[in-house]
């Protein structure tokens, strides 16, 4: 572990947090990484606002358009990455995609984490039975692969439904599909630093003066266990939009009309060849650095958050 | 009525291969602010008896049998929502490592709070107001300013006045102190002592107090229990039993303390060590380290018995008692 410079003056001066903010502070990599990921969240939200054409708009769409190249090699100043296929600026697809995908990604591991918290504390507080068997569950769960699981779900859905109906619900499928599918990596993680915290006093402490198993385990308990959830949560994000990313490529997630950064890519690769590079590739960096930014933002909270590095 | 009763109380611990006999047929009784100490060293059953007092034995122990009464209600067979009413808000519990007992990612002030909202359905507002005025109450300067801090800002014999504070939030009858002054250092143990001892007698409250240390014990405690083994030996009067102990074992436990050596004498101390519950002797228990043990004690358990000081459970005693009784006769 490295130590800054407040480190030395003040070894143990201020809280728990102060000390993980003064650490991120000194490291280049984590901030560039956390601006870039506060970067791309700024535009998604602000999509509407900073796109310069809106992507609902029916005369977005022409086909005169179509396949012009980026500002740089075309001159032509309307489009800064060019179009694509049906003429739609690729700039604005690219920010309202971003927002899908961002939004995609965070609201399924808000279901993943919300289910896997849940599961993993009932499961390490109760133990026995309980743990068992929420546990066998997690571990049938884990022995699908969650893309076929989506796969199948999905393609259910298209052929039952119809792809109208498909379209409309797309985002809030995709969610759920994979929200529901990877809530074993959370619980695992969560009934394991249960396992560890319940045997400490304080449990037994709380408990002694009569304060209620629900009220222990989500009041007492797993503020205790979040460290680890942080780290999955910034790397499962990145695992979802590229989840999502997989989905749509496959022509099974966002529809063409509702671009994410998935669809985007997946649709440019048919004219990866004919010479309109730019509408896959650019799409596809966009979507590497997001990931890329996730991950090594992962990476530094699971490093800085583990308790071996950090001493109070 | 007694406040607390313990009569005939067993609890053993379930283990795969056998049944290990964890306390054995223990019976006290606790008045309203009555102060009693629980005496004996490690591995005797005093912080078995103490957690058993409230219900909350961890596996694989149980209580198989002997009844535990609150007042007129049975501890031993309330369910978990009636228990949860005892525990808190009538009998609270003080453990021995306060950095323990403390959550290290909740501030004082919400650990305080939650433990009486748990109980009683007031407003964050109030319960703060309640918790700033026991911190008060157990003398921590700025309670304001502690309650917004983490445990590990706060030193160890702070930390235990929260622990003390934490456990008055309910105004409980009873407050079982399972070794409150072990882990702090010596000249904090006096105040941590004097000071639950001021707040137990101005509230009223009852206290067990749980320790290995009869110098601790003869400050605050009015009764004695003295336990060896799973088995209450010498129950008292505090100051009747340090002046005068009946039980070996007791005698052993006062003869080790540093004050009744005298200089550059070798500490005193009771040869061998508890028995760990599988390996308990027959007869009575102490008989293996005990100086006067005879063939009777090998062989049968001691009943319990008043020898004018404090009742005890010894052969040795009750052979003097018999001797006295019989020289009476003949004289008469």
């Amino acid at each position: 572990m490295k130590y800054t410079k407040r480190d030395i003056f003040h070894p143990t001066s201020g809280s728990r947090w102060s000390h993980i903010v003064s650490g991120f502070v000194g490291d280049k990599l984590a901030m560039l990484a956390l601006i870039i990921f506060l970067f791309y969240c700024l535009v998604a939200l602000l999509a509407p606002l900073v796109a310069p054409y809106d992507i609902t708009d029916p005369t977005f769409m022409d086909l005169i358009n179509a396949e012009i190249a980026p500002n740089w090699i075309s001159g032509d100043a309307r489009f800064l990455l060019g179009t694509d296929a049906q003429g739609r600026d690729l700039l604005s697809v690219i920010l309202y995609g971003t927002r899908l995908s961002l939004t995609i990604g965070i609201c399924a591991v808000l279901i993943q984490a919300t289910l896997g918290i849940c599961i993993g504390l009932i499961a390490g507080y109760l133990g026995g039975r309980i743990d068992n068997f929420l546990m066998r569950c997690a571990d049938i769960q884990l022995s699908f692969s969650n893309m076929m699981v989506a796969i199948v779900f999905l393609a259910i859905f298209q052929s039952l439904f119809g792809m109208a109906r498909y379209q409309q619900l797309a985002m809030v499928i995709l969610i759920l599909v994979i929200g529901l599918t990877e809530w074993p990596l959370f619980a695992r993680t969560i009934r394991a630093s249960v396992l560890a915290e319940k045997q400490k006093e304080y449990v037994d402490a709380a408990r002694v003066m009569g304060i209620s198993s629900k009220r222990i385990m989500f009041r007492h308990i797993l503020p205790n266990t979040l460290s680890p959830v942080l780290v999955i949560f910034t790397v499962q994000i990145a695992n979802a939009i590229v989840a999502e990313a997989a989905l749509s490529f496959l022509g099974l997630g966002m529809p063409a009309t509702e671009p994410s950064l998935g669809s985007l890519i997946s649709a440019g690769f048919a004219y990866m060849f004919s010479g309109s590079w730019w509408i896959c590739v650019i799409p596809s960096i966009t979507l590497i650095i997001l990931i890329l930014a996730m991950n090594l933002l992962g990476d530094w909270l699971r490093d800085h958050l583990n308790p071996r590095t950090y001493k109070d | 009525m007694n406040l607390l009763s313990v009569s005939n109380l067993h609890v053993n611990f379930h283990m795969k291969e056998q049944e290990l006999a964890a306390l054995i047929d223990v019976s006290f009784t606790l008045n309203r602010g009555e102060r009693i100490a629980i005496v004996g060293e490690s591995g005797a059953g005093k912080s078995i008896l103490g957690f058993s007092i409230v219900n909350l034995i961890g596996k694989p122990g149980y209580i198989k049998s002997g009844s535990i009464k609150l007042e007129s209600k049975e501890i031993t067979k309330m369910n978990l929502r009636q228990l949860q009413e005892v525990r808190g808000k009538r009998i609270a519990m003080i453990f021995q490592d306060p950095m323990m007992t403390l959550n290290p990612v909740l501030t004082i002030g919400d650990q305080l709070v939650e433990t009486i909202r748990s109980h009683t359905k007031i407003s964050y507002k109030d319960a703060r107001n309640i918790a700033i005025e026991k911190l008060h109450h157990v003398q921590i300067a700025s309670p304001e300013k502690r309650f917004n801090q983490y445990p590990h800002e706060l030193s160890g014999g702070m930390r235990q006045r929260v622990i003390i504070a934490s456990v008055l939030l309910l105004n409980p009858d009873i407050i079982i102190a399972d070794e409150p002054t072990t882990a702090l250092d010596v000249t904090i143990q006096a105040e941590i002592l004097q000071l639950l001892l001021t707040i137990c007698r101005d509230n009223g409250v009852a206290l067990v107090l749980i320790s290995h240390d009869l110098g601790v014990v003869s400050k605050v405690a009015e009764r004695t229990l003295v336990m060896y083994a799973g088995h209450v030996v010498e129950e008292g009067p505090t100051l009747e039993i340090i002046n005068d102990p009946q039980h070996p074992y007791t005698q052993g436990l006062l003869n080790a303390l540093p004050q009744m050596t005298l200089p550059g004498q070798r500490l005193n101390q009771i040869q061998g060590s508890m028995p760990s519950l599988a390996e308990r002797p027959t007869g009575c228990a102490f008989h293996p380290r005990c100086p006067y043990a005879t063939q009777k004690c090998r062989q049968e358990q001691p009943k319990f018995i008043y020898s004018g000081v404090s009742s005890v459970a010894c052969f040795l005693v009750e052979d003097m008692l018999n001797e006295f009784a019989n020289n009476d006769k003949e004289i008469s």
